[in-house]
C-alpha cells in the first residue's frame, strides 16, 4: 500500500507535537469536542490536537490504518471495539493505563466492559447513553392516563399503546376517527382502518429493533463463543414483535411507518406527536428542544416484560476514542486521551452533548444543573446490573444484520418467530465459528503481541 | 525492423504510455491480485492467509449470496429489455421532424447526468409508500398504491421502474445510430405499401441491430453491477432483503465485515457471470446484427 507518510507535518511552527484527531460528529456534539480540544492545547506547551470531522470514521479508518496514515486519534463507537481490536486496527490501551492510574472503579463498569476486549482495554469512553421509554404527556392526558404515570411493565404498556391508538375508519359511509380500544371486535379483526396515531411500535425508531431480547431476559450470546439468537426468551420478545402487526395490521403499521418524516426533523413522528411512546436515547432531549420544544413530555426506563425480576433494563453504549495501529504519536495521542477522561473535561464534553459523564463520581452540581429534566433516569440505567452491552464479538455488525432482518421478517409476517430466529442463529454461528477458527489458531501469538505494546 | 521503424514504436509505445501504466496499476493488477485473496483469509490488516478453495465451498452454502445473485439476475432480465425499448422509442419520437425536437432530446437525456445518489434520494420519496407521489397518483384513478419498497413483493419491481429514468445514454447512441439510417430504405419501403410498423421493424431494427447490441452488452454489465441506487433506495437489502443486490453483498462483505477474500470470490463469480452471459448472448444474437458494408 502506498503511504503519504512523509508528507505529514509532525510539529507546529512552535514545535508542539501535531495529533491528528478524527471526529465523528457534526453540529453542537462537534463544537463540544472543539471546546475541549481548544481548552487541551491551550494547556499544553508540547502537544497540538489538530481535529478533523470525518464522517463514517469507521470505513475510513480501517483503510487508513491498512495504508499506513491513520489518524493519532480516533472518535468511534464502542461496538467497533471489539471487531477493530481483532482485526489489529487498534493500538492496546491496558499498560498505559495501568501506568498513570486509571482503572474501572472510576468508571460506570459497563463504560470499561464495552472498551474491553479478550482481556485488554482498547478505547476510553467519551460520551455514553442509555435508553429510555419517552413518553408524550399531553397524549397521555387525552387518552384518561396519568400523565405523570408511565407503564411498569410491557403488559401495561401494550394495553396503554391501544388507548393511545387512534384510527380512522369508515362506518355506515361516514368516516370517523376513534381509539383502537373503541373498535368493535369484527372491525378489529378486519383491520380496515388507518392508522392516526399510535400508542407504540417496537419498530420506531427501529434502532434496536434486533435487541427487544434484552427486556425479556435474554443475552443475545453466553459471554464468550456461543450465538444465542434462538434463546426462548429471545423468541418471546419476537413473539411480542409480531403481536403488534397482528394487532394492528401489517399494511397499517407499514403505512403509517412510511409517513414519518426524518428523526432529525420536526416530522420525526414522536416530536410530531403521533407516536405517543417511544424507546430513546438520553440524546432525544437535544432533538425535542430543537423541533419541537413546545412538546410535553417524560422519561422513565423501559418496562420489561418481567418488572420483578428484570426492573431498569437498558442498553448501555458511548462514543470512545482509539489509537490506531501505525499511529505516529501513540504517547502523545495517549495524553489528549486522558485529558478527555479527566472529570473536568469529561464533563463539559458530556455537557455539551447533553449527556452524562462516564464516570461514577460527578462533579457537585452536574446532575442538577444539567438541561436535560431526566438525566438522573438515564444515569441510573447506566449504572443498572441490566445495562445490556452490545455483545463484544468481532461478528456483531453481521450477527445484528441477521437479527435486523429475523425482526423485520417477524414484523411483516413473513416467517414465525422461531424460524426467522433459527434461521439468524445458523448463519451467526457459522460466522462465530469463522471468526473462533482463525482466533484459536493465532491467540496465543496476538496476546503476547497485546501485551508487549 | 528498422532503426526508423523501431524509433516509430518506442515513440508510439510512450504516447500509450499512460493508458498502459494505468491500466497496468489500476486494473490489471488489483484484478489479479483479487483473483489471488479470493483463495485467501484477508481481512486488509492482517497479512493474506492461502486457505485454497474455501471462500468458494462457502458460497456454494451461503444463500443470502444465492438470493442476492437472484435478485440481480431478476432486475437484469426486465430492466436491460425494458430499457433497450424504452430508449429506443424516444430515440425514434426524438428523430422526427418535430418541433422543439433539441430540447426534447436534452430534456430527456438530463436524467442520466444527474449524481446518482440525488436520483435515488428522489425516488424514495416517489415510491413512498404512504406520501409518495405514484400511490397519489394512483389514488385520483382509485388504485390503493403498494408500499412499494416495504414490501418485498415490489421492491424489485420498483427498481426495475426507477431504472428507466436512466434511458438517455442507450437514448443517444440509438440517435446516432438512426441517423446513419438511409432514407432512401423508408421511401422504397413506403412505395411498396409499408406502415410506420413494418418500417419500424423491418428497416430501424435491423439497421441499428449493432447498437442495440452494444447498448444490450452495456445494460448487462451495468445492471449485474447495480451497487448506488439499491444501496441507497434499500441500504440494507430491504425486507426480507428482497431488494439485496449481489454488489450491495460484495461491498457489505469487503468494507462492514472485512472479509476481502470471500469478497474477492464473490467478485470473481460476478466477473465469470458477466462473462458467460456476455458470451451467450453474443452468441444468440450474431447473426441477427447487420453491418453495413460488412
Amino acid at each position: 500500500m502506498l503511504s503519504c507518510d512523509n508528507r505529514v507535518q509532525d510539529t507546529t511552527d512552535d514545535g508542539r507535537v501535531i495529533v491528528r484527531y478524527w471526529e465523528k460528529w457534526t453540529d453542537f456534539e462537534y463544537d463540544a469536542m472543539r471546546a475541549v480540544v481548544d481548552d487541551f492545547n491551550k494547556s499544553q506547551q508540547r502537544i497540538y490536537v489538530e481535529m478533523t470531522q470525518i464522517s463514517e470514521p469507521d470505513r475510513k479508518l480501517i483503510l487508513a490504518t491498512a495504508g499506513g496514515n491513520p489518524p493519532d486519534v480516533a472518535g468511534l463507537w464502542s461496538y467497533n471495539v471489539s471487531s477493530f481490536a481483532e482485526k489489529g486496527a487498534l493500538t492496546p490501551l491496558s499498560n498505559r493505563l495501568d501506568a498513570v492510574g486509571i482503572n474501572k472503579g472510576q468508571y460506570i463498569p459497563a463504560l470499561w466492559d464495552i472498551c474491553s476486549h479478550r482481556g485488554e482495554v482498547w478505547a476510553l469512553p467519551s460520551t455514553p447513553s442509555t435508553l429510555a421509554l419517552h413518553w408524550n404527556r399531553r397524549l397521555f392526558r387525552e387518552a384518561g392516563f396519568d400523565p405523570d404515570t408511565p407503564p411498569t411493565s410491557l403488559t401495561q404498556l401494550d394495553e396503554m399503546a391501544e388507548q393511545l391508538t387512534i384510527v380512522e375508519i369508515k362506518r355506515d359511509n361516514e368516516t370517523v376517527r376513534v381509539r383502537y380500544t373503541e373498535l368493535t371486535d369484527s372491525e378489529k379483526a378486519a383491520k380496515d382502518f388507518r392508522i392516526i396515531q399510535l400508542g407504540f411500535s417496537p419498530h420506531e425508531p427501529g434502532w434496536w429493533k434486533q435487541a427487544w431480547g434484552y427486556w425479556f431476559g435474554a443475552d443475545l450470546w453466553d459471554g464468550d463463543r456461543t450465538i444465542e439468537a434462538d434463546s426462548p426468551e429471545n423468541i418471546e420478545a419476537f413473539e411480542w414483535i409480531a403481536g403488534y402487526t397482528e394487532k394492528y395490521g401489517v399494511k397499517n403499521m407499514l403505512s403509517f411507518g412510511e409517513s414519518f418524516g426524518n428523526f432529525s426533523s420536526p416530522q420525526n413522528p414522536f416530536l410530531d406527536e403521533r407516536v405517543a411512546m417511544e424507546i430513546q436515547g438520553v440524546w432525544m432531549y437535544n432533538f425535542i428542544e430543537k423541533f419541537s420544544p413546545n412538546l410535553d413530555w417524560a422519561a422513565a426506563p423501559f418496562p420489561s416484560a418481567y418488572p420483578d425480576k428484570l426492573p431498569n433494563v437498558t442498553i448501555v453504549e458511548c462514543d470512545v476514542l482509539v489509537i490506531p495501529t501505525g499511529a505516529r504519536h501513540p504517547d502523545e495521542a495517549f495524553e489528549f486521551i486522558c485529558y478527555v477522561n479527566s472529570q473536568k473535561p469529561m464533563e463539559k464534553l458530556c455537557l455539551g452533548h447533553r449527556k452524562f459523564s462516564a464516570f461514577i463520581e460527578y462533579s457537585d452540581g452536574f446532575v442538577e444543573n444539567h438541561p436535560n429534566p431526566f438525566i438522573d433516569v438515564f444515569i441510573e440505567l447506566a449504572k443498572s446490573p441490566n445495562g445490556k452491552t452490545t455483545p463484544r464479538t468481532p461478528i456483531w455488525e453481521s450477527y445484528e444484520d441477521e437479527l435486523i432482518v429475523a425482526a423485520d421478517r417477524v414484523y411483516r409476517h413473513i416467517a414465525t418467530p422461531r424460524d426467522a430466529l433459527a434461521y439468524a442463529q445458523n448463519r451467526s454461528a457459522k460466522a462465530m465459528a469463522r471468526n473462533l477458527r482463525v482466533w484459536d489458531a493465532t491467540a496465543e501469538a496476538r496476546k503476547k503481541e497485546w501485551a508487549d505494546q | 525492423m528498422t532503426r526508423g521503424e523501431r524509433r516509430k514504436f518506442w515513440t508510439g509505445l510512450a504516447f500509450v504510455s499512460p493508458w498502459v501504466v494505468g491500466f497496468l496499476v489500476f486494473g490489471l493488477y488489483p484484478i489479479v491480485m483479487a483473483a489471488y485473496y479470493s483463495f485467501c483469509n484477508y481481512n486488509v490488516l492482517q497479512d493474506a492467509q492461502f486457505v485454497g478453495l474455501i471462500n468458494y465451498q462457502e458460497m456454494l452454502e451461503d444463500d443470502v449470496l444465492w438470493k442476492a445473485l437472484y435478485n440481480t439476475l431478476f432486475y437484469a432480465i426486465f430492466s436491460v429489455p425494458l430499457g433497450l425499448i424504452v430508449a429506443l422509442l424516444f430515440a425514434v419520437l426524438l428523430n422526427r421532424p418535430i418541433f422543439g425536437r433539441s430540447i426534447f432530446r436534452m430534456l430527456f437525456y438530463v436524467p442520466s447526468i444527474v449524481p446518482l445518489v440525488a436520483i435515488a434520494m428522489i425516488w424514495l420519496w416517489v415510491f413512498n409508500g404512504d406520501v409518495g407521489l405514484l400511490n397519489y397518483a394512483l389514488s385520483l384513478i382509485g388504485i390503493d398504491g403498494p408500499n412499494w419498497l416495504a414490501d418485498p413483493a415490489w421492491t424489485k419491481p420498483t427498481l426495475i421502474l426507477s431504472a428507466i429514468w436512466m434511458v438517455g445514454g442507450a437514448m443517444v447512441l440509438f440517435l446516432a445510430g438512426l441517423q446513419d439510417v438511409p432514407r432512401s430504405l423508408y421511401e422504397s419501403a413506403e412505395l411498396d405499401g409499408a406502415g410506420a410498423a413494418k418500417q419500424f421493424w423491418h428497416i430501424t431494427v435491423p439497421m441499428v441491430s449493432p447498437v442495440i447490441y452494444f447498448n444490450l452488452i452495456m445494460g448487462i454489465i451495468y445492471s449485474i453491477q447495480e451497487l448506488v441506487r439499491p444501496y441507497i433506495m434499500l441500504p440494507d437489502g430491504g425486507p426480507d432483503r428482497s431488494g439485496l443486490f449481489f454488489a450491495v453483498y460484495l461491498y457489505q462483505t469487503a468494507f462492514r465485515d472485512l472479509r476481502m477474500g470471500y469478497a474477492s470470490a464473490m467478485a470473481m463469480l460476478m466477473f465469470f457471470i458477466i462473462l458467460l452471459l456476455t458470451w451467450a448472448v453474443t452468441k444468440l444474437i450474431q447473426s441477427r446484427i447487420y453491418y453495413e458494408g460488412a
